[in-house]
């Protein structure tokens, strides 16, 4: 047995060493350093460990701002993201001919390079001194003014920076709800239907609930993944994010590590744990909430 | 409800030209089903079975012909117009719903001047449950009900809504042995019960036999045959009919008339008045064959299986078309199992000729 075992262990022990090195001593590390204050990374020397880290991060209105566009990004794209993708798979769903020049067609954004995608959603929205961009051009062309979306006031660049998140999110949910609802018993709508039910009732009672496990699986991934949002705002706004006000938490974490005003390691572990505990709190609620509502 | 199919035919795109533009589910269907009664619709698999019942149910379009309900033209009718009730073969039980929301779905589907109260609909999904003895179980989920369990829930929510036609497609093929002997006898009951035209499609014989007032036997989209069981299995029309029949199935024989009497191999087994000198195809019920020490029919012994109530004793012989032969006889009667022979005199109600050609039944008088 014991022999047995140790075989195990032997097995087991390069990914061990591989994620002892780069996951937990890493993880350790971060929550050593955002308790170590005044930390000197070319010196390696501390003069204190306490909570001054956390302290000084909350009252950074840099974070501040960081936070507040993170959350209304999740807010925002999280929601929509998966109706429009439901919305789009039950229409994918529904035709026949084409079907899989469609899918192929909404499958695209998804293997599309993200700074590629930015690049496209400069040129169509970026105002400058010799054109205007395609859609400030739509929106004189129905007699409107023009607004500078890439430099401009925060709600267009907020707008901008939800369109470019939603758009590069929806690919991967529409793929997961197409399938879902094609793994829906056919036989259960026949049986539906021979008993007179309306369409939307159809809908409600059983296409959601049978594909409830996955759209919950999209909204826990996507509140997970629009918690570390970070590149859309680059390839959108450029490496200067606190310049632009639209920094997300990684980003100010990455601006606290690397940035213009970098180099402090212990600021950008307290930031990074904070967003771990929101992070954390978030799947939890969500856990909560899918017990009652998720059938599986 | 009477039911009446007029020249029901449905064809299908044929995915592989090659074979032909059109896969022929069901061909010419002209019979009709009476009022309050339980038929067995029988065929091997891909004889048109399912696909006769989701016309009726209105799941599919016929290509050609008409489906009456009474005197209600309904070909063109909805599913959902049609109320029709229908045991899926997977039951198609919804999953997430307790048994008693699983009754409940037609119900609260009802509009207008149907519509039910709450309380209404807790009572008459309860009665369905008893009518079908699950009514202990309408807090449980599907899956954790058994096999004959979820078949029943299935049973009382196609009946709830008070259907018209009841359908069951293959309503015992996912439950084993036992389950299934005591399920068929309790479809039977809930039909006498209710007194609804049920329709049911099965492979299975036995199934089809056992309880249905009438079967129709199917094969390649062709009805066969139409009438009560045991007639049927006296009486098979073709060859086909009474191959598919009987367990064990029944024995078939190259065999010649000569005389009006029947030869098989060099023997005269049976005289068979009436048939014209020819070549025939014999075919032998089991319990056709008598022991007799005296017989006329001399059939290689290969070896003697003992039943219970019955042994089968199987046989050989050249003429044989049947890859096995089985006689069955009573227990008590002792076979010599030291002879390479065993001798039979024939049943003559038990013998059916056909013509090798058309297969067609060429009767004589017995």
């Amino acid at each position: 047995m014991l022999k047995k075992n140790l075989k195990a262990w032997l097995y087991l022990l390069p990914a061990l060493l591989f994620l002892g090195a780069f996951m937990v001593y890493p993880l350790i590390d971060v929550f050593v350093y955002s308790l170590e204050e005044g930390y000197n990374s070319a010196s390696q020397t501390y003069h204190g460990v306490g909570l001054f880290n956390y302290s000084y991060v909350l009252h950074d209105p840099y974070f501040l701002q960081a936070v507040k566009n993170t959350f209304i990004l999740v807010i925002i794209t999280v929601p929509l993201s998966t109706i429009l993708a439901l919305f789009i798979s039950l229409g994918l769903n529904s035709i026949q001919p084409l079907r899989h020049a469609y899918q192929t067609i909404y499958f695209l954004p998804y293997v599309t390079n993200t700074l590629a995608v930015g690049l496209v959603f400069m040129v169509l929205f970026k105002k400058t001194p010799y054109s205007e961009g395609m859609v400030n051009l739509l929106i004189n062309w129905f007699g409107g003014q023009s607004v500078d979306f890439i430099d401009g006031p925060y709600w267009a660049k907020m707008f901008v920076l939800c369109f470019y998140t939603i758009w590069v999110v929806l690919p991967f949910k529409v793929l997961i709800l197409t399938s879902a609802l094609a793994s829906v018993d056919e036989n259960l709508y026949k049986a539906a239907r021979l008993d007179n039910t309306p369409k939307w009732r159809m809908f409600t009672r059983i296409t959601l609930p049978m594909i409830s496990p996955m759209i919950f699986y999209l909204v826990i991934t996507g509140f997970i993944g629009a918690f570390k949002a970070y590149s859309d705002a680059v390839a959108l706004f450029g490496t200067d994010l606190n310049a632009a006000g639209m920094n997300t938490i990684v980003g100010y974490v990455y601006d606290m590590l690397y940035g213009n005003s970098g180099g402090y390691p212990s600021f950008a572990s307290a930031a990074a744990l904070i967003l771990f505990a929101i992070v954390l709190t978030i799947t939890c609620i969500n856990l909560l909430i899918s017990k009652k509502h998720v059938h599986h | 409800m009477k039911i009446r199919l007029e020249n029901l035919t449905k064809k299908f795109p044929n995915r592989n030209k090659k074979h032909g533009e059109y896969v022929i589910a069901v061909n010419d269907f002209d019979f009709e089903i009476p009022s309050g009664k339980l038929i067995g619709l029988l065929g091997p698999s891909g004889c048109g079975k399912s696909t006769t019942l989701n016309l009726i149910s209105g799941l599919e379009t016929p290509t050609e012909g008409k489906i009456f309900f009474g005197e209600d033209d309904v070909t063109h009718l909805p599913p959902e117009n049609r109320g029709v009730g229908l045991v899926f073969q997977n039951y198609a039980l919804y999953p997430h719903l307790t048994v008693q929301q699983n009754i409940m779905f037609p119900l609260q589907n009802l509009r207008g001047k149907d519509k039910l109260s709450k309380d209404e609909m807790k009572r008459r999904a309860l009665e369905a449950a008893k009518l079908v003895q699950i009514d202990t179980l309408m807090e449980r989920k599907p899956s954790e009900l058994s096999g004959g369990q979820q078949q029943r829930v299935a049973i009382a929510r196609a009946l709830v809504k008070m259907p018209r036609v009841l359908l069951l497609d293959e309503p015992l093929s996912n439950l084993d042995a036992r389950l299934r002997l005591q399920t068929r006898e309790e479809i039977r009951r809930i039909q006498k019960a209710t007194g609804i035209t049920t329709i049911f499609v099965t492979h299975d014989q036995d199934e089809a036999m056992s309880i249905s007032d009438q079967i129709v036997v199917m094969k390649d989209g062709v009805v066969h045959q139409i009438g009560k069981p045991q007639e049927v299995y006296d009486h098979p029309t073709n060859l086909f009919v009474a191959t598919f029949l009987g367990t064990p199935s029944i024995n078939v024989f190259r065999a010649r008339v000569q005389g009006e009497k029947l030869y098989i191999g060099e023997e005269n087994v049976l005289a068979t008045p009436g048939i014209q000198d020819r070549d025939v195809i014999c075919a032998i019920r089991p319990e056709g064959f008598l022991l007799d020490q005296e017989g006329p029919f001399t059939l290689g012994l290969d070896r003697v299986e003992i039943m219970g109530r019955d042994t089968s004793v199987v046989c050989t012989h050249e003429a044989a078309v049947s890859e096995v032969l089985r006689a069955i006889v009573r227990t008590d009667s002792l076979v010599d199992e030291e002879k390479n022979t065993v001798r039979f005199s024939l049943l003559p109600r038990k013998v059916h000729l056909f013509d090798p050609e058309t297969e067609e039944d060429l009767p004589f008088e017995v």
